[in-house]
């Protein structure tokens, strides 16, 4: 058993801080790079190992296990965008299966990765990517301007700017169409990273503290928490997908009201 | 160290503040989540049938409701523990 030397408060400042290079605007979080990549790795390597060994006889589990997931995707992708483009469902697919397993790091033991971390004399550790900003604004970013280019794909750049100018309210209320179209534009990115990241980081700080309850606690208090951290990271998955699907859709709607 | 009374005073407003941003937090959260259950239910009941497609629904809905109250309890959280305001008082 490990004996800290620390207070409660060192102990969960110990657990918040980035494994940082640099400082400011800068400072790269290594251990979020880390882990963003060898989840995205997993599961690109997965679904490819997967998809090559695939047979149309009797699934094994594995096939079944993607087959499951691509169904489900697939739905998704049919019930909320209105519209034809190859690109939504794979889109939507790596969204929620990196999400997912980068939430699903939130799982594993509060102190393991770290301690073995500092065997290896690395002093801070955040396994969580979704837990630090720049990992949600990192997928939202790009989601945004992926709104941002759809809409003038599929609207041209005059029929964008028309949609931008002329909606909600009429011609005639070009300013005030501007501000809330700007404002409702920038609330999507902003929300869908700040959603996730409270998620995960709010669930990261409860597990830190259970970790710092005696060993009773860690059943009583830890267990329920788990099991209820697992429908939080499928759900927070399932709630990014869905929303860049329906953003996606609704930037591509050329039919007019 | 005179500082030390506006440190105090730093500290004490932000625990109030983090208390009442997890508070209303919560309860507009948990109004919310009442009213999306109770008419969940109340769909359910009138069409069985129905009860798959509006069940994925009301969790894309729960995602919804849950966002801005998460955004403040991430917020409260950051503030708990690495206080923007203390900083310029504690000379970093």
């Amino acid at each position: 058993m490990i004996v800290r030397a620390e207070s409660p408060t060192e102990y969960i400042l110990h657990h918040m801080t980035h494994l940082k290079v640099g400082d400011g605007f800068w400072a790269l979080h290594l251990d979020s790079l880390f882990f963003s990549w060898l989840t995205g790795l997993t599961f690109l390597l997965l679904f490819k190992y997967v998809a090559e060994r695939a047979t149309s006889g009797v699934p094994g589990t594995l096939q079944n296990l993607v087959e499951m997931v691509v169904e489900f995707v697939d739905r998704q992708v049919q019930d909320s965008f209105h519209g034809r483009d190859p690109m939504i469902a794979p889109l939507a697919l790596t969204i929620f299966c990196w999400v997912f397993l980068m939430n699903l790091m939130d799982l594993v033991p509060v102190d393991l990765l770290p301690f073995i971390a500092t065997l290896e004399g690395i002093p801070y550790l955040r396994v969580v990517v979704s837990a630090d900003l720049n990992g949600t604004f990192g997928l939202s970013i790009p989601v945004f301007f992926l709104i941002f280019f759809y809409a003038i794909r599929y609207k041209g750049f005059w029929g964008f700017l028309r949609d931008l100018l002329t909606h909600p309210f009429g011609p005639w209320f070009i300013p005030f169409n501007l501000l809330l179209r700007i404002v409702e534009e920038l609330a999507r990115p902003v929300s869908l990273a700040l959603r996730l990241f409270g998620n995960l980081y709010a669930g990261e700080l409860i597990f830190i503290l259970i970790a710092l309850l005696p060993f009773w606690g860690q059943f009583f208090l830890g267990l329920p928490w788990a099991v209820f951290h697992i429908l939080v990271i499928t759900l927070q998955a399932f709630i990014f997908m869905v929303l860049t699907i329906v953003y996606l859709s609704l930037a591509s709607a050329t039919e007019e009201h | 160290m005179e500082n030390l009374a506006h440190i105090a005073d730093v500290q004490a407003m932000t625990a109030i503040a983090v208390g009442i941003i997890l508070g209303l937090g919560a309860l507009g959260t948990a109004l919310g989540f009442g009213l999306l259950g109770g008419k969940f239910l109340e769909g359910a009941a009138r069409q069985p049938e129905m009860v798959p497609m509006l069940q994925v629904r009301m969790f894309i809905v729960a995602g919804l409701l849950d966002a801005v109250a998460m955004i403040g309890v991430g917020m409260a959280l950051f503030f708990s523990f690495a206080n923007p305001f203390l900083a310029p008082l504690m000379g970093e």
